[in-house]
């Protein structure tokens, strides 16, 4: 196995994980996203929490909870070495770049904005993960639905999410047609539509995400 | 039509590879819209000459963008503002007159500065030594036309041969990857069936040797296609990853 | 006079070299593993003789003054390589590709070394090939050629405007490859500067480390200088800004002849100058005039634009002059065209100093050929030019692009302005069959020696000259000395010879540091350029060398009393290694005139205005003429001739046409 360890520690090797995590996170998303867009329904939380019970209890779905886990600690571990192995390539920076002329600021800024992704999971989790899966505050009259509309009354918090969610988009945005590059899918026929479907993907994930705390908050659902 | 700019130029300074350097400034009048960017250097230097100054150092040799030779970082961008052209090519006319013009040395821990804005790429050669070959000896060679090779594929090859070694792509990159380099090597010989042989052994030994010389790993950014003078594409940095990855897992 | 004895092999001319090969004396593979080579220059003859040497198992050096193997100035070559593998079944052969090789040549090359080069010439393609160099191709898979000046058969193998770099690359992976085997020691940023003999042949090299300054004594049982060209003693020309002759004028001076030095190529078709700021010409290949048609107004001084001047006042002087080849004439014969209607005062540009390169005809052409293939009955004259302009790029698409860069004009909307170049220079140091200059075991190779192009050299033959020399001519005629030196154990470098050479480097570079003048190199370099272009260019004249001769030696006085070098000499300065480019290439321009003064005839590159027919001609003197001028170094200025006599056995000189 020397030599699995050795290819994914090459520099295409730490590639190749951050892009194998980064499709299963972003087949986490549409689940997740899915799930939660049941309360769009307008049915008093019936459909979501339904699906919440479900995810809770399903064996199956207990252990994906783990390898997803997994794959997240993989994701950010993977990210944090290869942030610092390559700020290790340039000791002496540049006095000035003009970035803007070659590429995107968010495919520049792809360990900034999973920072702070990972500072809103943080509190993404205490608030609901925590709360479902490690006390038992969580009871019949007092559902995960209930609990998000407990959340979503601060407007600080809203601010928190929808600043997460547009951190999100644009982490997809770029991330999205980055893993399918570096698996080595890159074509002249196909790689437009990828990246069509990433940047549709992109936008409908953060749109869906951020548009649950602002439509609890607004009273826009009961 | 001929024009002429005066110009402030801040160009980094150091004396060798084992002191600090710092920008300093001069200025320039006078320079011709035809110049090219190191024509306007040449002036530059020849003035300081006169007053007793160290010249500007820098790596130019063909002066006409093939050679790869020359390499400066000029207003944030590797080989200035226009797409597609190395430092030789870039012309005055692409200033604006008063314009302030920052020069800097490819900044990279594999390419270590000599002097002020002259660099050290061999790297690059080692990693050509590791693997960017045919092993072909002089007078093994059949006739040429008994391997017919489909033009696309010979003239996909000869896009990805086109890299002349300048260094942009590593200059360009947040991360100072010197993949497109890489892969443009891997890639042309991928393409071809000379190179099939031994395109698993080269996929791998090349990129060790890239990840041995202290380059960092690519991010998609895209910067280095963008900055390439000879457009090297993205697309074979998309191909190398194939042939690393099929050549690690099914290497025995 | 001592006589030269190019030891050109018995037997009939098509037989020479097969029996040389086989009857050469042979170095068993553990002595070659004792005996070291030193190669100077990376271009094409350097890599691919290194690569082959060292596959073959010498312990080669390799040194190049730049920061990489891969930038020497072949790199640059844009159109093509010959070769006579007749793929387009046009009627070419070995014997023709030799034929119009000694033509082009003008009659003042050696038969057996010309016959030697047509002969491997196919053999280079294929070696190209094999190390995956990406020819062009046709949709069959097969290569593609094309036709190039002074030949009428298509054997020209290109890789778009780019051949010179694919091949360079090619023979530079070839030696890279050796490199990451251990078997070739390279030594970048490392400039030779002096040759090292000992009881009278070549033992090594002194070369300076141009980063730490640092000078370094290296032996080899045998030394190859393969560093091309001097064209840059015109300060202006096509060659690199770092090209010089400083390796071959070291042997030059330690007894190596230098023969033909004033055979100049001047290229016909460059960027025009475009003000006193220019540091190099930058040339459009010679391929552009298989499509391109070169004229200038009918009318003198004719300030119209181009594209307002109607057919019939334009004159497609070439097309006029030369029936059978028109615009693909030989390129010596294309320059002086251009200088004769510019002198006439029918030049065009702001300088008057160009004549147009038009491609406006060609588009069409090729746009209605493309209607064709694709059925359209009645394209439009928009259409059309889409289509054309869209083939020309694929053909021609960087030089275009180049072009633009360079003049800020557009050349698919408006004629090129071209005019003659520098280009490459036929002279060099005098060698033999065996590729040995006149000190034993010093070899030279490429552009960097003399003898395969005669007064002028054909489009696409340079590269097939670096690579011949390089893959398949050394690697036979090395053997030949080093068979008789697999006795001599390598030597310490800290023998006298060696402390004698360094220190006369050292004195030479300390003595340049401390003229402290008031001038700066390039200042010398561009007076002698201007002296040079106007007296021993395009066009020279027995009165005009004589006055330079005195000029130079006058330049050469000032320069070694009022250069200004600024910087350290252990440091990286590339003011002092200009300064010292420039020094030697000061000796050589005088040289370059004594020979052009001596040869009283015109031939190829050389023409001088005394000697040419009633329409402006060269006028060649084989009866007095025909012969190699081989100069001998005797110090001080003073050069001696030495003669080698061409015999032409089995082609009948005549006086060339291109009528």
């Amino acid at each position: 196995m020397a030599w699995l360890a050795k290819s994914l520690n090459s520099s295409l090797g730490k590639k190749l994980l951050m892009a194998i995590t980064g499709l299963f996170l972003i087949s986490f998303l549409v689940i997740h996203c899915g799930l939660n867009a049941t309360i769009f329904l307008n049915d008093g939380g019936k459909a979501f929490n339904e699906g919440a019970e479900f995810m809770a209890h399903n064996p199956i779905i207990r252990t994906m909870e783990i390898v997803l886990f997994g794959g997240l600690l993989l994701h950010i571990f993977d990210g944090l070495r290869l942030w610092l192995d390559n700020k290790k390539k340039r000791p002496v920076a540049y006095a000035v770049v003009d970035g803007a002329a070659n590429s995107k600021w968010y495919s520049r800024s792809m360990g900034l904005l999973g920072t702070l992704l990972l500072l809103f999971l943080i509190i993404h989790l205490k608030h609901f993960w925590y709360f479902s899966r490690l006390t038992n505050n969580l009871t019949e009259t007092h559902t995960l639905y209930n609990e998000m509309q407990v959340v979503f009354t601060s407007p600080i918090v809203v601010a928190i999410y929808v600043l997460g969610c547009i951190s999100l988009g644009y982490h997809l945005l770029h991330g999205f047609q980055s893993a399918f590059q570096t698996l080595g899918w890159n074509h002249p026929k196909y790689t437009p539509t990828i990246k069509a479907i990433g940047a549709i993907y992109s936008i409908i994930i953060a749109a869906a995400f951020a548009a649950m705390p602002i439509a609890f908050y607004f009273n826009l659902i009961q | 039509m001929e024009g002429h700019l005066n110009l402030t130029l801040k160009i980094w300074r150091q004396k060798n590879a084992n002191v600090a350097g710092k920008f300093e400034t001069y200025q320039v009048s006078g320079i011709s819209t035809d110049m090219s960017f190191l024509e306007m250097i040449d002036v530059l230097n020849n003035r300081l000459i006169e007053v007793g100054d160290d010249p500007v150092a820098f790596d130019h040799d063909c002066r006409e963008g093939i050679c790869g030779m020359c390499s400066m970082y000029i207003n944030g961008r590797p080989h200035g503002p226009n797409r597609g052209v190395t430092t030789c090519q870039l012309h005055m006319r692409s200033f604006q007159d008063g314009e302030t013009i920052t020069v800097e040395p490819w900044r990279a821990s594999a390419f270590p500065v000599i002097k002020d804005l002259v660099v050290n790429r061999s790297a690059f050669d080692r990693i050509i030594a590791a693997g960017g070959f045919v092993s072909v000896n002089t007078g093994n060679a059949q006739d040429a036309n008994n391997l017919p090779i489909p033009k696309d594929d010979a003239d996909e090859a000869f896009a990805a041969a086109a890299c002349i070694g300048c260094g942009a792509c590593v200059a360009a990159c947040k991360n100072a990857s010197a993949m497109l380099f890489t892969s443009a090597k891997i890639s042309q010989l991928a393409l071809l069936p000379q190179g099939k042989v031994e395109a698993a052994k080269r996929a791998e030994a090349m990129v060790a040797q890239m990840d041995e010389e202290g380059f960092g790993a690519c991010s998609n950014t895209g910067a280095c296609e963008a900055e390439c003078p000879k457009g090297i594409s993205l697309e074979n940095i998309a191909r190398m990853n194939r042939e690393y990855f099929s050549a690690t897992f099914s290497s025995k | 006079m001592t006589k030269l004895d190019a030891k050109i092999p018995e037997g009939s001319l098509a037989e020479k070299w097969t029996k040389y090969q086989s009857s050469v004396p042979l170095v068993n593979p553990a002595n070659k593993r004792s005996l070291e080579i030193v190669i100077v220059g990376s271009g094409l003859a350097g890599a691919s003789a290194a690569a082959s040497l060292a596959e073959l198992g010498y312990k080669v050096k390799v040194f190049c003054f730049q920061d990489s193997p891969r930038r020497a100035h072949s790199i640059a070559a844009q159109g093509g390589i010959n070769a006579a593998k007749n793929y387009q079944n046009d009627g070419d052969s070995v014997y023709r590709l030799f034929y119009d090789t000694i033509k082009g040549g003008d009659y003042r090359a050696r038969e057996a070394n010309v016959h030697r080069l047509a002969e491997v010439s196919g053999n280079i393609i294929d070696q190209c090939v094999a190390q995956g160099v990406p020819f062009a191709r046709e949709y069959g898979g097969l290569l593609s050629n094309r036709s190039f000046g002074g030949t009428q058969v298509q054997r020209t193998f290109y890789a778009a405007g780019q051949t010179g770099q694919q091949l360079l690359l090619g023979a530079y992976s070839a030696l890279q490859r050796q490199v990451g085997m251990g078997n070739v020691k390279m030594y970048t940023r490392h400039e030779m500067l002096d040759v090292v003999t000992i009881d009278g042949k070549a033992r090594g090299i002194i070369a300076r480390d141009s980063v730490t300054g640092a000078l370094e004594r290296h032996f080899g049982h045998a030394v190859l200088l393969c560093t091309g060209g001097y064209g840059n003693v015109f300060y202006l020309s096509t060659n690199a800004m770092g090209s010089n002759v400083t390796a071959a004028w070291k042997a030059n001076k330690k007894g190596a002849f230098f023969a033909n030095p004033c055979y100049t190529q001047i290229h016909p078709t460059c960027i025009p100058v475009s003000g006193d700021h220019q540091s190099k010409l930058t040339l459009m290949s010679e391929s552009l005039r298989n499509d391109g048609r070169i004229w200038v107004p009918k009318k003198e001084n004719d300030n119209r634009k181009a594209n307002e001047i109607p057919e019939d006042e334009r004159d497609y002087y070439l097309e006029r002059r030369y029936p059978a080849f028109g615009n693909l004439v030989p390129r010596d014969i294309a320059s002086r065209a251009a200088k004769e209607r510019c002198d006439a005062g029918y030049g065009v540009g702001a300088s008057k100093m160009a004549v147009y390169l038009d491609y406006a005809a060609a588009i069409i052409r090729y746009g209605k050929g493309e209607a064709n293939k694709h059925n359209m009955h009645n394209p439009s004259d928009e259409e059309i030019q889409a289509m054309g302009k869209a083939v020309v790029k694929e053909k021609y698409g960087n030089l275009f692009d180049m072009y633009k860069q360079i003049t800020g004009e557009d050349p698919y909307e408006v004629p090129m302005r071209i005019y003659p170049a520098v280009h490459y220079t036929m002279g060099g140091l005098w060698v033999d069959y065996n590729l040995m200059t006149t000190i034993p075991g010093l070899y030279a190779l490429g552009e960097a020696n003399f003898s395969d192009h005669g007064a002028n050299r054909l489009g696409a033959s340079a590269l097939m000259q670096g690579l011949a020399d390089g893959y398949f001519v050394i690697p036979y005629t090395i053997g030949n000395y080093l068979a008789s030196e697999i006795r001599t154990p390598a030597m310490s470098t800290d023998s006298e010879p060696f402390v004698t050479a360094e220190k006369e480097v050292r004195d030479r570079l300390e003595t340049l540091m401390n003229i402290k003048g008031s001038k700066p190199v390039d200042y010398f370099h561009k007076r002698l350029g201007k002296i040079m272009w106007d007296e021993c260019g395009m066009a020279r004249s027995a009165e005009g060398l004589k006055a330079s001769i005195k000029e130079i030696q006058a330049l050469q006085k000032e320069f070694w009393s009022d250069v200004k070098i600024p910087g350290e000499i252990d440091n990286l300065n590339p003011e002092l290694e200009k300064a010292g480019r420039v020094a030697d290439f000061l000796e050589l321009g005088e040289l370059m005139c004594i020979d052009a003064l001596d040869r009283n005839e015109s031939c190829g590159g050389h023409f001088r205005t005394e000697y040419q027919t009633e329409d402006g001609e060269a006028l060649r003197d084989d009866e007095n003429y025909a012969y190699v001028a081989a100069w001998e170094n005797k110090g001080n200025g003073k050069f001696e001739l030495h003669k080698e006599e061409l015999k032409y056995e089995n082609i009948k000189i005549a006086q060339r046409s291109y009528k």
